[in-house]
């Protein structure tokens, strides 16, 4: 970005702090200077017309693979697919190769995706030394880097002594714990939701219970050690409520659920394509109507991808030996607007303001007004196209060949175009 | 008929079909040179990647009884200790001259995966704990040809109903061909829900065993996956096991059937394997009619003798 380069967003309607209105949004020098209808600006010009516009979208819960993993995705593809998906800033979950548990691995992280320069890029940290469930990783290193989300993401934290000690400390520094609630022993083995799937297909299965009483345990730990506590990828009906009396106590919980979890049911693994298995896996319909119906009341605060790439030739294999996982940020507002129609202010609030707020990015989840961060996304909420082709190195998306009703039309990332018209620059 | 990959999705029209066919096959394989041309230059590949011999045996024996060569893949002489991955495997076993490939695998949805990857019809030859189509064929073949229908039979199939691919495919074809169907095992052996199944389940043998035709016994391991199922097999004995006083409570024309391999003394008495009302051996003579019935649809040979 040049000096004195302006940017003008023409034409579309605008999350301002005063509510959506319709407006030219005015961008110089990385800052938001004027929002206001027809405003008379030289230099480049975006058509923004029939569009959304609104600060840029945050994922709480990305896998860029980096370090360790590279053939599946890096910081520099998986920031391109998050540009492309209109995310301005990813937390990249910290079970890599090696895993994210000291301060320099955490900067490291952070520092390639400065180099990419599409996204800001930051790391959670490891709860535990190494994800081993048995010591607390270097929790101040991680704070001090940077870390404000705190998980052994991949696996629960199992051992409650642990969890309790580090809700103690977290407490005091100020950091969040976010859990993958699945408890080892009610998983092991299992593939899909234990339902009528699992019994047909013959497949050992994972019981809601393996969520939920993990959910109950740690919620007991909020309460003693008054930690902020924030549950991955919410797939069950119980879990919803478990949250919803939590928030109603007045706990410090937050939630998160995946599009995918708001888009399928179990039954889609009938097919037994390994493009829908995932941890958690799909669960029944009521369970995804209960998830839906959290997000659009605000139990459920936020939007997770869980972008999980894998390999081709990793996913490509029968159902059972596949690795779990899908890839989601390219076609997160396609799939959350087609399966929950939310309106402009509540998407903004979900894929942007709340994770933003989670993760501590004071320059992102702003409205748009004179004076704030020009990190801004494009949403044509009609555009239906059916989902083909991605940015990310794997194409484990369960949404391939489907119809998405909602598309991202440009990303702006700190005043500069990153995605114009649904293609990267750079 | 492009593949035979489970029971589900197949018709009773096809079912009785490889039934009727089947029926002629045994009467081949009495004759005193048991052999047909009926498959001659067909190439068919037994891929077996769990450890099997009288389900692999018994293809042999079909493809060859109807004149087709042979080709067998084992993971034990194979490059699967080399990392090669279950495509590469079959796509190389394609590109060999394989007119048919049966699979058997212990992942779930593993013929489906390489009917998707390949061009030749493949035969499920038992995957995880899913389906095994041609053992509920010939399990079908079999009680047929002794009461000469399934309609109006109660057929009670009972053990680890929960883990077992026979299972699966047996109460999907039973039920189909009009019997009436019992899964019987403790819970912890029971599929988590049987919505959808063409069956009921019941928690006591004793209490089933003298209304039913057919007591069909499934083999029963007490460890799965590392986790007991039940807590010993003299437990198990006691409630599931089809003992000699259970025996002598079945109806005078009841059948006893297993899928092989038996754990005399566990499911199945000793004695009550030995009894002329077990059907064992025959089910294994059945087996070999019904995969020649298989192989003969699905490479579509000419019956010209």
């Amino acid at each position: 970005m040049s000096e004195g380069h302006d940017l003008t967003l023409r034409g579309g309607r605008v999350l301002t702090p005063g509510g959506m209105t319709e407006a030219d949004v005015h961008i110089r020098n990385g800052v938001v200077v004027e929002v206001g209808p027809g405003l008379d600006v030289s230099g480049e010009a975006l058509d923004c017309v029939g569009c959304w516009v609104g600060p840029g979208l945050v994922d709480p819960h990305t896998h860029l693979r980096e370090p360790g993993w590279e053939w599946k995705e890096d910081v520099a593809s998986g920031s391109r697919a998050a540009a492309v998906g209109g995310f301005t800033a990813v937390v990249a979950m910290p079970n890599t190769d090696p895993p994210i548990d000291a301060g320099h691995l955490a900067r490291f992280v952070a520092e390639q995706g400065r180099r990419t320069g599409l996204v800001r890029v930051v790391s959670a940290g490891c709860i535990s030394a190494g994800r081993s469930g048995e010591h607390l990783a270097h929790l101040d290193e991680l704070w001090k880097a940077g870390v404000r989300i705190f998980t052994d993401d991949g696996d629960s934290v199992a051992d409650a002594g642990l969890l309790r000690r580090a809700m103690e400390y977290l407490a005091e520094l100020g950091g969040v714990v976010a859990q993958h609630a699945e408890d080892a022993g009610l998983t092991r083995g299992g593939h899909v939701h234990e339902g009528v799937v699992s019994a047909e297909l013959g497949l050992a299965g994972i019981p809601a219970e393996a969520e939920e009483t993990v959910v109950a345990r740690d919620l007991s730990l909020v309460r003693l050690t008054g930690a902020s506590y924030h549950v991955q990828h919410v797939s069950t009906a119980g879990t919803v409520a478990l949250v919803r009396e939590a928030k109603a106590d007045g706990l410090p919980v937050t939630a998160e659920v995946t599009p995918h979890h708001l888009f399928f049911d179990h039954t889609a693994a009938l097919s037994t394509d390994s493009a829908y298995k995932m941890y958690p896996p799909l669960r029944r319909s009521e369970d995804v109507a209960a998830v839906r119906e959290a997000l659009s009341d605000g139990t459920i605060d936020m939007i997770g991808t869980d972008h999980a790439p894998h390999a081709s030739h990793e996913k490509d294999v029968p159902f059972e030996e596949a690795p779990r996982g899908v890839i989601g940020l390219e076609t997160a507002v396609g799939a959350v607007l087609t399966a929950t129609g939310l309106g402009p202010e509540a998407l903004f609030a979900r894929m942007s303001m709340a994770p933003a707020l989670l993760a501590g990015l004071e320059d992102q989840g702003r409205p748009i007004g004179a004076g704030s961060p020009a990190s801004v996304v494009v949403i044509d909420p009609e555009a239906s196209h059916v989902v083909e082709g991605f940015v990310s190195k794997s194409r484990n998306s369960p949404f391939r060949g489907r119809t998405l009703k909602g598309a991202v039309r440009h990303t702006i990332f700190e005043g500069r175009i990153t995605v114009r018209d649904g293609k990267v620059l750079g | 008929m492009k593949h035979l990959l489970g029971i589900e999705g197949t018709t009773r029209e096809e079912l009785e079909g490889i039934l009727d066919d089947a029926d002629g096959f045994v009467e081949v394989l009495d004759r005193s040179i048991p052999k047909v041309p009926a498959l001659r230059g067909k190439t068919v590949a037994t891929v077996f990647f769990e450890p099997s011999t009288r389900t692999r045996l018994s293809f042999e024996r079909a493809a060859k009884a109807l004149s087709a060569d042979t080709m067998s893949f084992s993971p034990g002489t194979s490059s699967l200790s080399k990392g090669e991955s279950l495509k590469d495997t079959v796509l190389t076993l394609e590109a060999m001259g394989s007119d048919l490939m049966v699979i058997r695998h212990k992942a779930v949805g593993a013929a489906r995966r390489v009917a998707d990857w390949t061009s030749v019809p493949i035969v499920n030859g038992g995957d995880g704990a899913h389906q095994h189509p041609t053992q509920a064929l010939l399990d079908a073949l079999t009680i047929r040809r002794h009461f000469g229908k399934l309609e109006g039979l109660d057929i009670a199939i009972v053990g680890d109903i929960r883990h077992s691919r026979v299972a699966r495919s047996n109460v999907l074809a039973f039920a189909a061909l009009g019997a009436r169907v019992t899964c019987v095992a403790p819970r912890t052996l029971l599929p988590v829900t049987m919505d959808g199944w063409p069956a009921v389940a019941s928690g006591s043998l004793d209490e089933v065993i003298g209304e039913v035709d057919v007591v069909y016994l499934l083999r029963v391991q007490r460890e799965r996956g590392g986790a007991s199922v039940f807590p010993s097999l003299p437990e198990y004995v006691e409630r599931y096991g089809l003992t000699r006083e259970r025996f002598e409570r079945l109806r005078p024309e009841a059948i006893v059937m297993h899928p092989g391999p038996m754990n005399r003394g566990v499911e199945i008495g000793d004695d009550v394997a030995d009894d002329p009302r077990s059907q064992v051996l025959d089910q294994v003579r059945m087996g070999v009619a019904v995969r020649m019935a298989v192989l003969y649809r699905l490479l579509g040979g000419e019956l010209d003798e």
